[in-house]
């Protein structure tokens, strides 16, 4: 099971666009998030869903993680997590 | 087989969420999501994960084609191993020279399609030449892999290695024009010109897709919707010339039904390149009403 090495971003607050941040946590705390986002009333667990599920997609069980939402789309929340997971494991 | 139009090529920022999620309305014939010069050293990974998904989520309806970083870069190799997974239709190398890096990059894309069972041969190839030796190149480079279906011109880099500027006329890439032009109709595969950078200057570049298309190419390398719009009319046939083309084949085939040598239109003689030419704007104008 891969494990965080350091914490790592990616993406940025431009319109249509995350930045996601994520750091490494102690086995078995499960994901924590920490979302900011002007749409968090309507898609906010979406959103979270979308982190949670590629973060495991990836092996990542324990992780914390902030995210500042832009009104980003699915395909860019994902690839965000994606490059932010892969930096921290390098 | 009808023949797939490549009029104007769109390079699209790969880093750019909003541009990748909005690449598909502006009507170009390619999308070209770029992870070249348009992406910054440390945001490569960034933009790969971006282009691999944005072929993933959306239904493009247009030819998605990408540009990677040149395979003897650090990134290069790095972007393929990404990006082939999402199955785009076309890769464009960048700065090619020789057909070395055409067939380094078959190799790769061969075993990706392999490893995700893609059809084997159904991620296409373009490159474009960037430098004097590269044109020098150009046949080898356009026969390297039964990949390749385009060779474009990348005018800046290319003016750069005259050693010269870029003038209104383009005087300067004339011969270079007419040479990757000449290298890839041998090779029996598209030639695409160069960006027009200035797209407030719309006199000028109006003057450039005339000039190419009448050079033969058979579409540009655009940076902007806007230019698409005028790069379609221009390589679009008009009503006019589909009529008389529709005129010269007609006439054509009266003929061969007479077993008449002689073919003749409104008192011109009609030959053979004649012909091929009015099946070609037919082609062409059934190909742009689908």
């Amino acid at each position: 099971m891969p494990k965080l090495l350091k914490a790592a971003q990616a993406g940025s607050v431009e319109s249509t666009d995350i930045l996601i941040m994520v750091a490494p946590a102690e086995t078995g705390a499960g994901i924590k998030i920490e979302l900011v986002s002007p749409t968090v009333q309507q898609y906010g667990e979406q959103i979270k869903n979308v982190i949670i599920s590629t973060l495991i997609a990836h092996g990542i069980e324990d992780a914390t993680v902030h995210a500042n939402d832009k009104g980003a789309l699915n395909f860019t929340i994902e690839a965000r997590v994606t490059t932010a997971i892969s930096r921290a494991l390098s | 087989m009808e023949k797939k139009l490549r009029r104007a090529m769109m390079f699209m920022p790969g880093n750019n969420p909003s541009m990748l999620q909005n690449a598909g309305i502006y009507g170009a014939d390619t999308v070209i999501f770029d992870l070249e010069d348009a992406v910054a050293i440390s945001e490569k990974d960034a933009a790969r994960h971006l282009v691999h998904n944005a072929i993933k989520y959306f239904n493009y309806p247009c030819e998605v084609a990408i540009r990677i970083n040149h395979i003897q870069t650090p990134y290069g190799v790095d972007d393929l191993k990404v990006v082939l997974a999402a199955k785009p239709d076309l890769i464009r190398l960048p700065k090619a020279e020789s057909p070395r890096d055409i067939e380094e990059v078959d190799a790769i894309i061969s075993e990706a399609e392999s490893r995700y069972s893609f059809a084997p041969g159904s991620i296409n190839m373009m490159a474009a030449v960037e430098t004097a030796k590269g044109l020098r190149n150009a046949y080898e480079i356009a026969t390297a892999s039964p990949r390749m279906v385009a060779l474009a011109i990348g005018g800046e880099d290319f003016i750069a290695d005259l050693k010269t500027t870029r003038s209104k006329d383009g005087k300067e890439l004339f011969v270079p024009r007419s040479q990757l032009l000449l290298a890839a109709r041998a090779a029996g595969i598209d030639a695409i010109d160069t960006v027009f950078a200035d797209i407030n200057d719309e006199e000028t570049f109006i003057a450039e897709v005339n000039l190419i298309k009448q050079l033969g190419f058979d579409g540009k390398s655009v940076i902007n919707p806007r230019q698409v719009r005028i790069v379609h009319q221009i390589f679009t046939p008009t009503e006019k010339e589909i009529a008389q083309a529709g005129r010269v084949i007609a006439a054509y085939n009266a003929a061969i039904e007479r077993n008449s040598g002689v073919i003749n239109l409104d008192g011109k003689m009609i030959d053979t390149p004649m012909v091929l030419r009015a099946e070609r704007v037919l082609a062409y104008a059934k190909s742009v009403k689908k």
